[in-house]
């Protein structure tokens, strides 16, 4: 929302080239489920920093609420009761919210130009007045994240707080996070930090403590550090994420044969108003729709 | 706390009972997670439920709710039997070698003296052999039969593993496993830290509870180090300063106590408070006593506190019993009282039994209700349907609303549960008409003296002569309150070795209690906080987080009672000689070449006592150490021992089946009309515990939209056993009972609620969290203390909200 122009490294729906005359870092948010105590802190900075406020809903039978990400919620702590060894109760607590692939398939999928950009820190960042509503990101996704708003039918979700980081500042949700789980910086710092995390957790009994900076979307800028990353399932993230082969149809074939149709229509419209003239409505038609 | 939040990050290992800091605790929850990533410490959460603390703890170990003291027990028993016991620290500052009185004993689940009419002890047994000189006999070898450690090895040694499951339903390999883990830390350079709440306080034996755990952290000579320590996490941001400024009914500032009925001599009513040392070279500092009262006094009274009236003791209030939160609702539901001031406080939500409540408040002539908020407790007489289902034309009570300032809308100090008293300043202005609390009790106060001079009364004269020194009297300033309870010079104040010396001129803020005399030349208002605002200005309002140790000491970080000391009986961080157990977290060590004490934080013992002098590191005790037996300072025994909630599953206490006297605890806080109100197992099977959630405050956030989006309506927590056999699934609704009433609620069904075996039975845990109401803007829901008992603890007279019995039924429809 707030980077400069010179920073978009991608835009959705635009052949045009990207300005590249300046180097940015890669930036990246690392939550280490390990630290989380599900206190939901970020939720509630993420909605009062970026002026969200929520319907007050129901209790439907879990600590998790909302029940799911929504327009007005772009961070949700996320509750599993899992038994990864039979008598071994864990209770993981994930923060789920845009992962802010480097590879985004919200923006591969994306058909307005400028709805979603990607800037060279590696953000992903949706502008909704450019959006058309069409949902083409949600199901490009491979994460389940934007959600379409009933009010505008525009789409949103986490910015990574790209308002605040391009004037330096962390994340609310970092910023806010009582115990360190979530921490903010460059991507290789926030990698050299999972290491030794990863390392305490081995020395836990943790023996497939890991990170989770999927290579099928080309990486991350949201990584996690899993008590268990043999089995992303646990938490509720995909094994193998990768942007859904639909979406490579719709930009490999379909989309070039999309604009030809498109096209052909427009020039087929044209042929027919030279050579026919302007559509006219009938008098009969007009006067029935005043009587009506 | 012994400690402070910041120094838990010196703990090699972090025991979480009776208490859930990640989930009540969050912030200062930070400081288990830095322990745990560069400490390599470990977490053990000891807990009925498998909870958010759990979540990200090393071990968990399941416990039925109210049977805290058979594991610590327990616990004792294993670290005595494999002599994992730092003895070093157990024989020179513990009560270990003392020999107990011929006539102490225990049988059959009482201790000597138990009247059980009046449900009390006479505790003059329970106490010391003592010499001709005074002093307490001892036996260093400890072989006496008499001695405290003999005793105490023979009272838990009946806590054997098997009994502890048997009680706790925790299985005897998790208990093996934590005591494996807890004994570690016998060793010097090992430290535990114990973290807890309301989940030991609010029990009918809850006082004992945190008395084991206090046992059990002397016992490994935890006490007094960095990193270990008895850390009872506070609430509410300023609970700490409530009690330390005496707040409580038979409470003065700084934890000096009100005289009783009988106490109406002055000089025996201090003398009492100011015991001789009971061991030679001891510096029992409470000898002292005299100066901190008389200084309050003269704070209090100023120039009408004169030695010839006794510094005005006479109108102190003397009490006939404690007035505390359960006597004043029993004496408003009995019709003895027909007015009632509610400042910062919601009964009706927060005192056992609402029934009782609502029927006591309703019999009031009047309430003030001095409140940020509209509470449910100024709204009783509403009727909220369901939730609060009351006629108000059955209700006369005339309630008026004073609406206050919130924290943030004033300046003030808070104190934490580090005992650090941090300033603070206001960032908004308050709403309408709401005025601070001082300015709502000066209104209050200035009318009723201005009432009293005109008409006079029965007893005017603690009104009249009250001191009422502030510039503006309708609103005294929290900096002129502050330089009230820190104290002043009323004359010159010399060294007593050196009477031409000037301490503190005639006029001046004093630095410290050392200053205090008890002649009437200090005023100070709450004795412990001397130093919080002296000559040097207002050092809660320091802000420098510089720490020159590194182990989190930042002594110019606000200020900290007592004297600025960040951990309490920090003598004992050293061994008999003066040095530091663990030199790489020094705390304290005698420097011999200046002949004093000193390090990291300020020394918690006299400065310039030579270690060679004997004087032991507990000088708050007449003994000079501390002690396993508490002889007469407990309402209901020298040891602790385990008893039943109030409400049990269990018929018979497993310690004592054949004693139903020792069933529950039988100096429990139990009012005669209130026996019937309890539950048996047979209509309220499963035990129920009452618990805090993270994302809300007690009943204040339910109106505050973000958390009510986050947790928006009641539920409470069933087991999946439990649910299976009561056919309830997760979001459904469901009805739980007592015997005082219901709620309904969404049932969240989960995993992390064991069902336990006791005694051979299966139980059943239903969780219930607290913090709905029938204000506010989250989803109305029932006040939680509908289901509570009405019983106290027997020394704090804490209400027993964490163990009591219920029945669960799945509702078909919701109406």
């Amino acid at each position: 929302m707030a980077l400069q122009s010179l920073d978009i490294q991608a835009r959705s729906a635009t052949t045009t080239p990207m300005p590249g005359v300046r180097g940015t870092l890669d930036v990246a948010k690392l939550i280490d489920i390990s630290k989380c105590i599900g206190c939901k802190a970020c939720q509630v900075a993420c909605m009062q920093w970026n002026d969200l406020h929520g319907e007050i809903g129901h209790n439907l039978g879990s600590y998790q609420n909302p029940q799911d990400l929504n327009d007005t919620t772009w961070t949700l702590m996320r509750f599993f009761e899992v038994e990864p060894e039979p008598n071994r109760l864990e209770w993981l607590i994930r923060k789920d919210g845009c992962m802010h692939c480097a590879d985004p398939g919200c923006l591969a999928s994306c058909p307005a130009p400028g709805a979603i950009v990607q800037y060279s820190n590696g953000i992903v960042d949706f502008h909704q007045e450019n959006c058309i509503g069409c949902g083409y990101c949600i199901t490009g996704c491979p994460f389940d994240i934007p959600r379409l708003s009933k009010t505008d039918e525009k789409v949103y979700k986490c910015t990574l707080c790209s308002d605040r980081v391009s004037v330096g500042l962390e994340p609310a949700c970092v910023k806010t996070c009582p115990t360190g789980a979530i921490t903010f910086g460059s991507k290789t710092d926030m990698i050299d930090h999972a290491e030794e995390r990863v390392t305490d957790l081995k020395e836990r009994g943790f023996a497939h403590a890991g990170l989770y900076d999927p290579a099928g979307v080309g990486g991350t800028h949201v990584m996690y550090v899993l008590q268990h990353a043999d089995q992303p399932e646990l938490y509720g993230l995909p094994r193998d994420p990768a942007i859904s082969p639909l979406v490579e149809i719709w930009k490999g074939v379909t989309k070039p044969l999309a604009i030809a149709t498109m096209a052909l229509v427009g020039f087929a419209s044209l042929f027919h108003y030279v050579t026919k003239g302007p559509n006219a409505v009938s008098k009969e038609i007009e006067k029935e729709e005043e009587e009506a | 706390m012994t400690n402070h939040w910041v120094d838990i990050k010196n703990a090699d290992l972090i025991l979480i009972m009776g208490g859930n800091a990640a989930e009540a605790h969050p912030c200062g929850f930070k400081w288990v997670t830095e322990a745990k990533a560069y400490r390599k410490a470990r977490l053990i959460v000891v807990d009925p439920r498998f909870t958010r603390s759990a979540a990200v703890a090393d071990y968990y170990a399941p416990i039925r709710a109210g049977s805290d003291i058979a594991f610590l027990a327990g616990l004792i028993n294993y670290l005595l039997s494999h002599d994992k016991i730092h003895h070093d620290y157990v024989r020179s500052y513990t009560d270990f070698s003392f020999l107990v009185k011929a006539d102490f004993g225990f049988e059959n689940g009482i201790f000597t003296g138990y009247d059980p009419e009046k449900h009390s002890y006479d505790k003059a047994s329970w106490g010391y052999q003592l010499g001709d000189d005074g002093f307490v006999l001892t036996d260093p070898t400890l072989q006496d039969p008499r001695c405290v450690y003999q005793l105490m090895k023979a009272h838990y040694a009946r806590y054997t593993p098997e009994m502890v499951s048997t009680i706790c339903g925790t299985p005897q390999d998790a208990f093996l496993k934590v005591c494996e883990m807890i004994a570690e830390t016998s060793a010097s350079d090992r430290v535990m830290t114990i973290m807890y709440a309301l989940g030991w306080t609010q029990h009918s034996q809850g006082s004992q509870m945190i008395r084991t755990g206090a046992m059990v952290q002397l016992l490994l000579g935890n006490i007094g180090k960095p990193g270990g320590g008895m850390n009872a996490l506070r609430g509410h941001s300023n609970i700490q300063g409530l009690t330390d400024l005496g707040l409580l009914s038979n409470l003065l500032p700084g934890y000096m106590t009100l005289a009783g009925e009988k106490e109406q001599d002055f000089a025996a009513y201090l003398d009492k408070r100011s015991p001789k040392p009971l061991r030679p070279g001891q510096l029992s500092y409470m000898q002292n006593y005299p100066k901190f009262f008389v200084s309050t006094m003269k704070a209090w009274f100023g120039d009408a506190a004169t030695a010839e009236n006794n510094w005005a003791y006479d109108w102190l209030p003397k009490l006939d019993k404690t007035h505390d939160i359960l006597q004043v609702f029993e004496d408003m539901n009995a019709g003895k009282m027909n007015g009632y001031i509610c400042q910062g406080f919601n009964p009706l939500a927060s005192a056992p039994c609402k029934i009782k409540v609502s029927g006591a408040l309703s019999k009031l002539k009047f309430m003030v209700v001095i409140d940020p908020l509209a509470t449910e407790t100024s709204e009783f007489w509403q009727d909220h349907g369901e939730y609060n289902d009351v006629d108000p034309t059955k209700i006369a009570t005339e309630v008026f609303r004073l609406p206050s300032t919130c924290f943030a809308e004033e300046d003030g100090s808070l104190v934490s549960s580090s005992r650090v008293l941090q300033w603070h300043w206001k960032a908004a202005n308050p709403p309408g008409e709401a005025r601070a609390d001082q300015e709502i009790i000066a209104g209050l106060f200035l009318k009723l003296r201005e009432l009293y001079a005109k008409d006079g009364g029965a007893f005017p004269d603690p009104i009249l002569n009250l001191t009422w020194r502030y510039k503006q009297p309708h609103f005294p300033s929290p900096e002129e309150l502050a330089r009230e309870f820190n104290g002043r010079a009323l004359a010159d104040v010399t060294d007593p070795k050196d009477a031409t010396k000037v301490l503190v001129k005639k006029g001046e803020q004093l630095n410290g209690f050392a200053e205090l005399r008890a002649d009437g030349s200090t005023a100070c208002g709450c004795w412990i906080f001397a130093g919080a605002w002296s000559e040097k200005g207002n050092l809660m309002a320091r802000r420098d987080n510089s720490d020159p140790y590194g182990i989190g000491q930042t002594l110019d970080w606000a200020w900290a009672w007592p004297a600025n000391r960040r951990v309490l009986y920090n003598r004992a961080s050293c061994d008999p000689a003066g040095k530091p157990y663990d030199p790489s977290r020094m705390l304290v060590a005698w420097d011999g070449v200046n002949g004093r004490w000193g390090g990291s934080d300020i020394p918690d013992f006299k400065p310039d006592s030579n270690p060679t002098d004997g004087m032991g590191p507990f000088i708050m005790n007449p003994e000079g150490v501390a002690r396993f037996f508490a002889v007469d300072k407990m309402a209901d025994g020298p040891f602790p021992e385990h008893y039943e909630p109030m409400e049990s599953p269990l018929a018979n206490n497993p310690m004592h089946p054949d004693n139903p006297l020792a069933r529950a605890n039988p100096a429990a806080r139990v009012f005669k009309g209130d026996w019937d109100s309890f539950g048996k197992p047979d209509q309220f099977p499963y035990v129920a515990t009452t618990y805090r959630l993270t994302e809300h405050f007690h009943y204040w956030t339910k109106h505050c939209r973000s958390s009510s989006v986050i947790q928006p309506e009641q539920f409470v927590e069933i087991g999946e056993t439990l649910a299976a056999e009561r056919g309830i699934r997760s979001g459904d609704h469901v009805r739980v009972r007592s015997n005082r009433g219901h709620i309904v609620a969404v049932a969240v069904v989960t995993k992390r609620l064991r069902s336990l075996s006791v005694e051979g039975k299966q139980v059943h845990t239903v969780g219930i969290p607290i913090h709905w109401g029938f204000m506010g803007v989250a989803r109305n829901g029932y006040l939680t203390n509908t289901l509570t008992p009405f019983v106290g603890d027997a020394n704090t007279q804490t209400p027993e909200f964490k163990a009591f019995l219920v029945n669960v039924e799945k509702i078909q429809t919701i109406v």
